[in-house]
């Protein structure tokens, strides 16, 4: 069985909804800038992709608003939209049916920033019922499933980076057991004082205060990248259950999907980036010539950026597919990434058509075939996903158009 | 086609009154309790004062300076009860394909103790808005996002296999078990190296759970706090703890002659899309949960020989349950002894689901049932065998374990001698 993807809720930097957020990525539109949340004058990373127009009351009810984390509030409408992108009304599906698999990496981090303040400030007894609950890593699959009635198969991972992507392999195993449709992916959030002091001990994040200079992967200026927040959350369906129902729209189907872990530092062994991409097209049965694009993770790490570039040379030939990292316009995401660029893969699919990396400028050092400037048109069956989770996690996924064939 | 069946061949634990299989057991097949006065901090301010804490030093069991540095206390639980469940298995990890040995590892709150005094430290204890990232500890990255205890058991065990952290709240533990064991099933790795850790003995969690008055307030007796069943019970009693466990392919773990525990015959999960907190006392969910792992493990529901409870001791679990139990078992239900080791090792919320597992293996192992610990007088409402005070002889080859935890998610799994499965 390969699930098909019937529904797109998209929450990114650069827009709200699908077709907002594909006009602003083929449009190489950056989301980046200082942060407001909070005066980021103190820190050495000033920079952030934030969500800036979402108003949480326009989709949510009242009650649910002091309950919940931005995270989970975008997560409440992301889930909302792919529900209606796919002609779905949760309260009709088969309820035990229809799961939950969400990625996780820090949980409700703000509002847990905002519960431990409230409590060594204030005293113990100043932590209320819904604080309990608001920021631990399970609380956007809880939410989800309770805002629509959803009882089947619940689940959450969480591998950093990697996340997102992990939720689509994990959704995959729940619809060949015993699910007909489960929304998957990832949105995530820790735009907040802790959150960012916690991103800065990775040192990984760019100092740099330009937005159009500060992530800048597989470019000779790379120094970390920029941290953003959102995601995508994806319907994904048995083939049979898309039928079923008269599905108006499929954008294509999970073809192949596979996970490995980094060696211990200092083993010598090879990183395993490469042996994931590898399991991942045989597990879609699809050779590497098949493939029309690469989405890359794309570190803005130099040593990581080479890794990446080797393994995409060494696997698809060196400068023989499109590569791309569209996610230079909104920041790396934590475990809201991975499932947002399938859906960006998805879209590219759907409409030919590769989105650039903002800001980047090719370099010699990287023997890959990046999509810069503007978008290129081309025809696309094949996409490629790769994501990276601080810690040695590697997944990728291969998505493809259209139903399977098999 | 034949499917792959998974078998389990070593355990080990981290546990509230034993580090070890054998302290556990004892603990357990004995009738003793682990709880106390909560002495991890001063829990003088606290609705809640009584905790389950496990006596632990990271040091002799094995940990080097900079791993404890490192790694949160749930972390060092997970090291420490991975490698005791690697070495009883006997596989040796240097000559199996690193690629073909997955690391899935549960936890609900992950690092939470070096996430809550590290915020205090950066903050001043709460008093700056913007907390101060001079004095941040270089690894305060591994305390906040969990999946740092998948990165240390692989880089510990040389794994290189799919790695996640399952975080479904306190379901997690049995949830990690269901995935792992998906994982050699549908072919993506043959041995996984698996368990849950939680270390939720912080001020902020028990203030968390004291807002919700989800813990027991028998503080004036602390030995006997956690009473699962019992017309005096008030709430879970806060525990800490980690489980490891080995799972093999059956026929694989059978060819290098492994010892087999028990076979991870069926699982199952849903929600009640109910209350993030709350339960409907019907358990449809649960009773589903359960229902569907039996029937992946092809056995009946007249076959079981024990389940082992959530039994948190709240007054809604209780209920929830044994309702759930009657439904999914029918008349059986009455003739299934029914036990909560929470009344004797606390609630360590993620990890306790693959703390009961182990529990469960070494009941099959024994062919003795553990008791729930505290049970004097049976709430009149709850009407099962739930086993009081003292252990039971009983032979044990069939076992249905199961979890309840916030977002309303309901979890069970099926575990089995592997004769007993109708292959």
């Amino acid at each position: 069985m390969t699930p098909v993807i019937t529904g797109l809720g998209i929450t990114a930097p650069t827009g709200l909804g699908v077709e907002a957020y594909w006009t602003a990525t083929l449009a190489g539109k950056s989301g980046l800038g200082r942060i407001t949340r909070f005066d980021p004058d103190v820190y050495p990373a000033t920079l952030a992709g934030e969500i800036h127009d979402f108003d949480p009351a326009e989709h949510l009810p009242g009650k649910l608003l002091p309950q919940t984390d931005l995270m989970t509030q975008l997560a409440l409408a992301a889930a909302d939209w792919a529900f209606e992108d796919a002609g779905i009304v949760p309260e009709q599906a088969d309820s035990l049916r229809t799961g939950v698999v969400t990625a996780s990496s820090t949980g409700g981090f703000e509002f847990g920033q905002r519960v431990m303040q409230s409590m060594w400030s204030r005293g113990n007894k100043h932590v209320s019922a819904y604080q309990s609950y608001a920021w631990f890593y399970a609380v956007n699959s809880g939410q989800i499933s309770i805002r629509n009635g959803l009882r089947g198969a619940c689940g959450v991972v969480v591998s950093d980076a990697a996340g997102g992507l992990d939720a689509l392999g994990q959704a995959r195993r729940q619809l060949r057991r015993d699910c007909s449709a489960v929304l998957a992916g990832g949105v995530d959030s820790s735009i907040c004082s802790f959150g960012l002091v916690s991103q800065l001990a990775t040192g990984r994040l760019s100092t740099g205060d330009d937005p159009d200079r500060a992530y800048l992967p597989f470019d000779d200026r790379a120094a970390g990248h920029v941290f953003g927040e959102g995601g995508a959350l994806l319907v994904m369906e048995t083939p049979e259950n898309a039928l079923a129902r008269g599905a108006h729209q499929v954008y294509g189907h999970l073809a192949g999907y596979a996970a490995t872990m980094d060696p211990r530092p200092g083993s010598g062994r090879e990183p395993a980036l490469r042996r994931a991409v590898e399991l991942a097209l045989d597990d879609a049965e699809v050779s590497p010539t098949e493939v029309d694009v690469v989405f890359a993770d794309a570190a803005g790490v130099p040593e990581l950026d080479a890794i990446e570039a080797q393994v995409i040379s060494d696997v698809f030939g060196a400068g023989q597919v499109p590569v791309t990292a569209p996610k230079t316009a909104t920041g790396r995401l934590n475990a809201g990434g991975g499932s947002l660029d399938v859906a960006t893969a998805l879209l590219s699919i759907r409409d030919g058509v590769v989105p650039p990396t903002p800001h980047v400028e090719r370099s010699p050092r990287y023997d890959i075939e990046l999509v810069t400037g503007s978008p290129m048109v081309a025809r696309l069956r094949t996409a490629v996903v790769l994501a990276r989770g601080i810690g040695g996690f590697n997944s990728a996924v291969v998505v493809r158009g259209g139903l399977p064939t098999r | 086609m034949n499917r792959r069946r998974v078998v389990v061949t070593g355990l080990g634990v981290v546990a509230p009154g034993g580090v070890g299989a054998d302290a556990f057991w004892s603990l357990l097949s004995e009738g003793r309790t682990a709880t106390r006065r909560l002495s991890l901090f001063d829990p003088g301010p606290y609705r809640s004062q009584v905790a389950a804490e496990v006596d632990f030093d990271p040091y002799a069991n094995g940990l080097r300076p900079p791993e404890v540095r490192r790694m949160d206390r749930a972390a060092q639980f997970a090291v420490v009860s991975t490698r005791q469940a690697v070495a009883d298995s006997g596989i040796d990890l240097a000559r199996t394909d690193p690629y073909r040995v997955a690391v899935a590892y549960g936890s609900a709150v992950g690092g939470s103790i070096g996430l809550e005094s590290e915020y205090r430290v950066l903050s001043d204890d709460g008093q700056l808005d913007l907390v101060d990232h001079r004095y941040a500890a270089p690894h305060l990255y591994n305390y906040v996002v969990p999946s740092s205890f998948v990165q240390e058991v692989a880089n510990d065990v040389g794994a290189q296999g799919p790695g996640s952290l399952v975080s479904t709240g306190c379901t997690s533990g049995i949830d990690v078990l269901g995935y792992a064991a998906q994982l050699i099933r549908d072919g993506s790795a043959d041995v996984v190296v698996t368990g849950a850790a939680d270390a939720p003995i912080t001020p902020i969690t028990s203030a968390c759970f004291d807002a919700v008055k989800a813990t027991s307030v028998h503080n004036d007796s602390p030995e006997t706090a956690s009473r699962p069943y019992d017309r005096s019970r008030n709430g879970f009693v806060l525990g800490e703890g980690g489980a490891g466990l080995v799972l093999e392919e059956y026929e694989s773990a059978k060819r290098r002659g492994a010892r087999i525990y028990a076979e991870i015959g069926g699982y199952a999960t849903y929600a009640n899309a109910f209350h993030m907190t709350g339960l409907k006392a019907d358990g449809a969910e649960m009773a589903a949960a359960i229902t569907a792992a039996l029937g992946e493990a092809r056995v009946n529901a007249d076959q079981v020989d024990y389940v082992n409870a959530h039994g948190t001791a709240t007054k809604q679990n209780d209920v929830h349950e044994t309702a759930a139990f009657k439904h999914a078992l029918g008349d059986h239900a009455y003739r299934t002894p029914v036990s909560s080791i929470k009344s004797m090792i606390g609630h360590s919320l993620g990890a306790i689901g693959s703390i009961e597992a182990v529990a469960c293996l070494l009941a099959m192992q024994n062919d003795v049932v553990p008791p729930t610990a505290n049970l004097h007088e049976q709430d009149p409402a709850l009407d099962l065998d739930y086993v009081p005070l003292t252990a039971r002889d009983r032979r044990t080859d069939v076992v249905v374990c199961v979890g309840s935890g916030f977002g309303g998610f309901q979890s069970a799994l099926v575990l089995h001698e592997p004769g007993r499965a109708a292959a």
